[in-house]
């Protein structure tokens, strides 16, 4: 397999805040890799450095082959990117924000006229093409972005929050296009996500960032496996008992943590009878309890003792730090 | 060349399409022109010029046109910050000289566009050049009034992260250059201090060359007009692209 991303303790300070922290993955050829974690947590910042928008601090990548700091030019014409905030002139028409983007990569007349036609009609936008972008839904617009993204075929294409504030349908929609780019057309995806069913759904491969920093990298079934079988989740007023109460060697894990505990463990239907009469023997009065196979948020919450909403909480004040600073 | 075509073409397209900002931004210098000019044709003798206020009046107009139309296409490129396609521009394998030239490019036709809608409807209120020249020669002070303020509004579009500065700007530096510049008086009739400061306004000298090329008369030689102008619009290119180049989106 060829290496399309390949990242060396790649880094970024903004001030005092390590936004990205000395991190390091590859990505192969006709992977869909998906960077997920909480807002905040360094994630655009990363696909910034990628992108030859922002410089590193210190560290080093290459895409398809080309150094980021050093072949700037090569860089930005192999990839094809999507930000997260809507990036397309509303003044103009579906085929015009197409054709700008053609003649800014100098794609011949004749050529571009054809990539578009069919990129817009592989979006479902062909019908619209003459119309001006304001009258767009957010979700024709994501399409509009991504066929964008592509006229120029990339090898490798970036999508920051692909489908941020679209609604399930649509959402839906855009993860069968994603997947039906990179089967068919077998183009490197990176993508940024704080969805877990969007990451466990699209990516081959995935690696959990929270403060800047990877804190595990592997395929999803690997991730919810390393659990440690399932998961069962019981709500109590007395959480610390529950733990010692549970000290059974079938137990695979216990935490817990905001008024929850969160109990991994191999065959849970079996050990659930044998849970409620612990800790009625113990007196221990349960409000709720549910069993379920294990999710990417029990993979974070296992890795981070938070679950990804209360990151992005925390993450709240760093990101208007980040934004301050992107701004000088 | 074509990556800057294509940028002006962008803002071509945008300004067509934008009738209310054409009839908006040319609504006053026009009103200006009929009321001031009209109003205060009967009382105001210009010293050493035969022809009426409203003549006078004309190629100030005119400049401050294009002056108000060209700052405020540059600073537009704060407004693709705020939608964000200026990153689409920036994340792209041009040079951030290509499209700063292609921006100013753009801006600085819009505004010689307005300049020449003012023109045109001056003909109707009493302009009577006949010379092809003298059209030719305001065209081209038209021109640089239009590029050199284009590059003085990305300068400052690139400084600034959102508009609120932007009435700052208008009250505070354009208006200013546009009061200072002999557009509505002979600099001549200004009290000896006030001189040397329409001398360093660089409108002052398109106002004179527009004048010299539309009544065929001025109070500055159009040939130190043209290379006053001339070097300001360069230096305001350079201090735009330098400024551009360091633009965060």
């Amino acid at each position: 397999m060829t290496v399309a991303i390949h990242v060396n303790h790649l880094t970024r300070k903004f001030n005092d805040l390590v936004a990205v922290n000395d991190i390091s993955f590859e990505i192969e050829q006709g992977e869909i890799f998906g960077l997920l974690g909480p807002n905040g947590a360094g994630k655009t910042t990363t696909l910034a450095m990628l992108s030859t928008m922002l410089k590193p601090t210190s560290g080093s990548a290459t895409v398809n082959g080309m150094d980021i700091e050093h072949n700037e030019d090569g860089v930005r014409k192999s990839i094809g990117i999507v930000f997260q905030d809507q990036s397309l002139d509303e003044e103009l028409t579906a085929w015009e924000n197409m054709d700008f983007h053609g003649r800014l990569y100098r794609i011949p007349g004749d050529i571009r006229n054809q990539r578009i036609t069919e990129l817009l009609a592989l979006v479902e936008l062909g019908d619209r093409k003459d119309d001006i972008v304001k009258t767009f839904s957010g979700g024709m617009r994501r399409r509009l972005e991504i066929a964008r993204g592509l006229l120029h075929r990339p090898a490798v294409l970036f999508l920051d929050e692909p489908t941020l504030g679209l609604d399930p349908q649509t959402r839906n929609h855009l993860w069968q296009y994603i997947a039906t780019l990179n089967k068919e057309h077998g183009i490197t995806i990176i993508l940024t996500t704080h969805y877990m069913e969007e990451a466990d759904r699209l990516c081959n491969r995935i690696a959990i960032i929270d403060h800047g920093k990877i804190i595990a990298l592997d395929t999803p079934a690997n991730l919810k496996d390393g659990i440690g079988g399932d998961v069962v989740t019981i709500k109590s007023s007395d959480p610390s008992a529950i733990v010692a109460a549970l000290r059974e060697p079938w137990v695979s894990r216990i935490e817990q943590h905001n008024g929850q505990v969160t109990i991994s463990l191999q065959n849970a239907e079996q050990h659930v009878s044998t849970i409620v009469t612990l800790l009625n023997r113990d007196g221990i009065a349960i409000e709720s309890i549910s069993i379920h196979k294990p999710t990417l948020e029990d993979v974070f919450l296992s890795f981070t003792g938070k679950t990804i909403r209360e990151e992005e909480a925390d993450g709240k004040a760093n990101m208007r730090m980040y934004h301050k600073m992107m701004r000088r | 060349m074509d990556i800057i075509y294509t940028i002006w073409l962008r803002n071509m397209k945008r300004y067509v399409r934008s009738k209310s900002r054409i009839i908006g931004s040319v609504s006053m210098p026009l009103f200006f022109l009929l009321f001031l000019g009209f109003g205060l044709n009967s009382v105001v003798q210009i010293p050493g010029m035969d022809e009426n206020y409203v003549v006078f009046l004309i190629p100030g107009m005119i400049a401050m046109s294009v002056l108000f139309t060209s700052v405020f296409s540059g600073i537009q490129i704060i407004w693709d910050k705020q939608f964000g396609f200026l990153k689409e521009t920036l994340v792209a394998p041009v040079s951030r000289l290509e499209i700063m030239l292609g921006q100013t490019a753009g801006g600085a036709t819009t505004a010689f566009i307005q300049g020449v809608i003012i023109l045109v409807i001056s003909v109707f209120i009493g302009l009577n050049s006949q010379s092809i020249t003298g059209f030719l020669i305001a065209f081209g002070f038209m021109a640089l009034i239009g590029i050199a303020f284009t590059a003085f509004g990305i300068a400052i579009a690139s400084r600034m992260d959102d508009m609120t500065g932007f009435q700052l700007i208008m009250n505070f530096v354009v208006f200013p250059i546009f009061g200072l510049s002999g557009a509505l008086f002979p600099i001549s009739s200004l009290p000896p201090f006030l001189i040397p400061l329409t001398l360093i306004d660089p409108l002052t000298y398109g106002v004179e060359g527009i004048r010299y090329g539309l009544t065929g008369s001025s109070q500055i030689n159009p040939v130190v007009s043209l290379a006053v102008l001339g070097g300001f619009t360069v230096a305001m290119t350079i201090a735009g692209a330098y400024l551009f180049r360091t633009i965060k989106s």
